[in-house]
């Protein structure tokens, strides 16, 4: 491409006119990337989720606990393959900043309905004899530096401990990681017996009931006959499916997908009628050289596509810069974020969406000069000059 | 003419529509230019200089008449076609120089080459040589704005002759020119017709440049006219 020399010149001739136009796509580009990742990591929770595992909770609210008889009444539903049961603690290692999600659950179930999670056989058998085991997720394992066989002190601000302190000393028996990648691993789970036994408001109180069905298609028919089981009762019962749940958890949020579309797209709309009246005003300018070149010889599907190049260069080098910035600051907002948002990745999805929207970009906002110059007329380009 | 024609012009109109009105600037205009030819073209203001020039080298066609380069009708060309052939075939000289702003004198003068096949280093012999024809060997690293008007000139004239075409157009080469810096500019086209053999057709408005040219044709209403000077005040 012998002309991408001259394609280059143009593009710099004005070095205010550049930054300011590679600014306004930088900025289009870290918020896209950031953004884009920040929706991806809200959402992961709802893409990872089992299809053919139920949430059940309390119908008044989440927090609300049920009854551990529920356990034993659901199982004989129709329908139903393995049932499982948590309960919130809340936890923070050492210190309240260092905040770890915690929960105490049966540990004869609580891998058989989360079977996308791996523990290693040896390990899970230690645990479940082990009553004050606990098995840590891989990620904050890796965050604090956890081995094997260490004792960590996990402190609890809502319940308290018989032993007078708000500290269960637990011994990690084993990590667990996620099949996928993408799975969170950013909590710990240790025996709801043993958190029964100790904690001082006693009961035999369940936070919820995780239950998986025999197959995806009887989850409605399950979750109906779940709640319909424990109607009228103290504790009636609201059934959906974990995607269901942990997306009605993210729109307590918001409705945060409609928002992210919102300010990338009014990002973008800005920056391209921005970019792209800045290049129709540089190529009005050098009508004259357009004829000048023309007359040389040079034909109009040429300078066609150097004015596409010229903007798709422009809109690439922005767009990769701002890019480039988004992967550093998410980068750095993983590291501080990772207990809140495990997922929180610019990942390689993100960046093709990106190079994609650069690429249309640089066309939408060069198609206009491009066309016009490559009608242009030598006659009227010379005396428009 | 004894010579075979470059050029050979049969009847050429030309015609132009502005709003409901039709203006004619040739109704029938016949000319041939030789092979070595240097020609001045002289006339006033509006006569239609440029326009002849447009439809020599290919930039603009006539209403109805025949063009012919060497024996082929150029007239009908696809607007891809005559680019090519101006690359091939045409070196333009501007009043205004019309150098790329934004390229050094080395890469202005380049500029044609980028249209042909030759390598890199084929390319740099080729400018620096005709660098050194204009006397600007040492100035190639020159941007135009760093230029006086005759170095750009001589810019231009290396740029129009790096591709060795056969004619060389020229519009008022000197126009912008003082007398001095012209007569150095009408010297080195007057080189380029005797030594290298270039056919050269350059209009002009000073009777002391068309001096240069071998021969001096003066349009008048878009016609060629025997003797104006007689007429002139
Ligand atoms: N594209 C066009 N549309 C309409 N009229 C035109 C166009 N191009 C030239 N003309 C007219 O044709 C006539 C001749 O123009 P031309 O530019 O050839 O004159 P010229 O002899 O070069 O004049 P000058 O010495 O001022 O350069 C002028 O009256 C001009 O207004
Ligand atoms: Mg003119």
């Amino acid at each position: 491409m012998k002309d991408l020399y001259l394609i280059y010149k143009n593009l710099t001739r004005k070095k205010t006119r550049l930054f300011l136009t590679c600014f306004a796509i930088f900025i289009a580009f870290l918020i896209f990337g950031s953004i884009t990742a920040l929706k991806g990591a809200l959402n992961s929770g709802v893409e990872m989720s089992a299809d053919n595992r139920l949430i059940t909770v309390n119908k008044i609210n989440f927090t609300q606990p049920l009854p551990y008889s529920y356990v034993n009444k659901v199982k004989s539903i129709e329908g139903i393959k393995d049932v499982s049961h948590a309960n919130w603690f809340g936890g923070f290692y050492q210190e309240p900043a260092n905040q770890i999600v915690t929960m105490a659950v049966d540990p004869e179930t609580y891998f058989t309905v989360y079977d996308d999670l791996v523990v290693p056989e040896e390990q899970l058998s230690q645990w479940k004899s082990n009553r004050r085991g606990v098995l840590v997720g891989e990620r904050i394992a890796k965050t604090f530096n956890w081995q094997i066989g260490d004792t960590i002190p996990m402190s609890s601000n809502i319940f308290s401990n018989k032993d007078g302190t708000q500290t269960w000393q637990l011994q990690i028996d084993g990590i667990f990681r996620g099949e996928n990648e993408k799975a969170d691993t950013g909590y710990m789970v240790f025996h709801y017996k043993y958190f029964m036994e100790t904690q001082t408001w006693g009961g035999d109180n369940i936070g919820w009931l995780i239950v998986t069905t025999t197959d995806a298609s009887l989850n409605q028919q399950v979750s109906d006959a779940i709640d319909e089981s424990f109607a009228n009762s103290a504790a009636e019962t609201e059934t959906s499916t974990e995607a269901a749940f942990n997306k009605a958890f993210i729109e307590q949020i918001g409705n945060i997908g409609l928002i992210i579309f919102g300010v990338v797209f009014m990002a973008f709309f800005t920056i391209l009628v921005v970019v792209g009246n800045t290049m129709v005003l540089a190529i009005r300018e050098r009508t004259n050289e357009i004829a000048v070149l023309k007359t040389l010889g040079f034909s109009s599907p040429r300078i066609f596509k150097m004015i596409l190049i010229e903007s798709c260069m422009l809109s690439f080098i922005g767009g990769l810069l701002g890019l480039g910035a988004a992967f550093v600051i998410v980068q750095g907002a993983s590291q501080e974020l990772s207990r809140f948002l495990p997922n929180l990745v610019l990942d390689q999805s993100i960046v093709l969406q990106a190079l994609g929207y650069m690429l249309l970009l640089g066309l939408v906002t060069g198609i206009v000069p491009a066309v016009r110059a490559l009608r242009l007329n030598i006659i009227s380009g010379f005396q428009g000059a | 003419m004894s010579e075979e024609a470059l050029f050979d012009l049969q009847g050429v109109a030309k015609k132009f529509v502005k709003g409901k009105e039709q203006i004619t600037i040739f109704e029938d205009l016949n000319m041939q230019i030789a092979q070595g030819d240097f020609l001045a073209i002289m006339g006033p203001s509006g006569s239609g200089k440029t326009t002849l020039l447009n439809l020599l080298g290919g930039v603009d066609q006539p209403t109805s008449g025949e063009v012919s380069f060497e024996q082929k009708r150029i007239d009908k060309l696809s607007e891809g076609k005559l680019a090519e052939w101006r690359a091939n075939n045409i070196g333009f000289i501007f009043q205004f120089y019309n150098l790329m702003p934004m390229l050094n004198a080395y890469r202005n003068v380049e500029l044609p080459l980028l249209l042909t096949k030759l390598s890199g280093s084929e390319r740099k012999k080729r400018v620096e040589n005709a660098l050194k024809l204009v006397g600007l060997a040492d100035r190639a690293k020159h941007m135009p704005n760093e230029m006086s008007g005759g170095q750009q000139q001589r810019v231009a004239i290396a740029r129009a002759v790096v591709s060795d075409p056969k004619l060389l157009l020229c519009d008022e080469p000197t126009g912008d020119l003082d007398r001095k810096t012209a007569d150095e500019i009408l010297e080195t086209l007057q080189l380029l017709n005797t030594e290298f053999g270039k056919t050269i057709v350059m209009v002009t408005h000073d009777p002391s440049a068309a001096k240069y040219a071998k021969r001096t044709l003066h349009l008048d209403k878009g016609e060629f006219v025997t003797d104006p000077s007689a007429n002139v005040a």
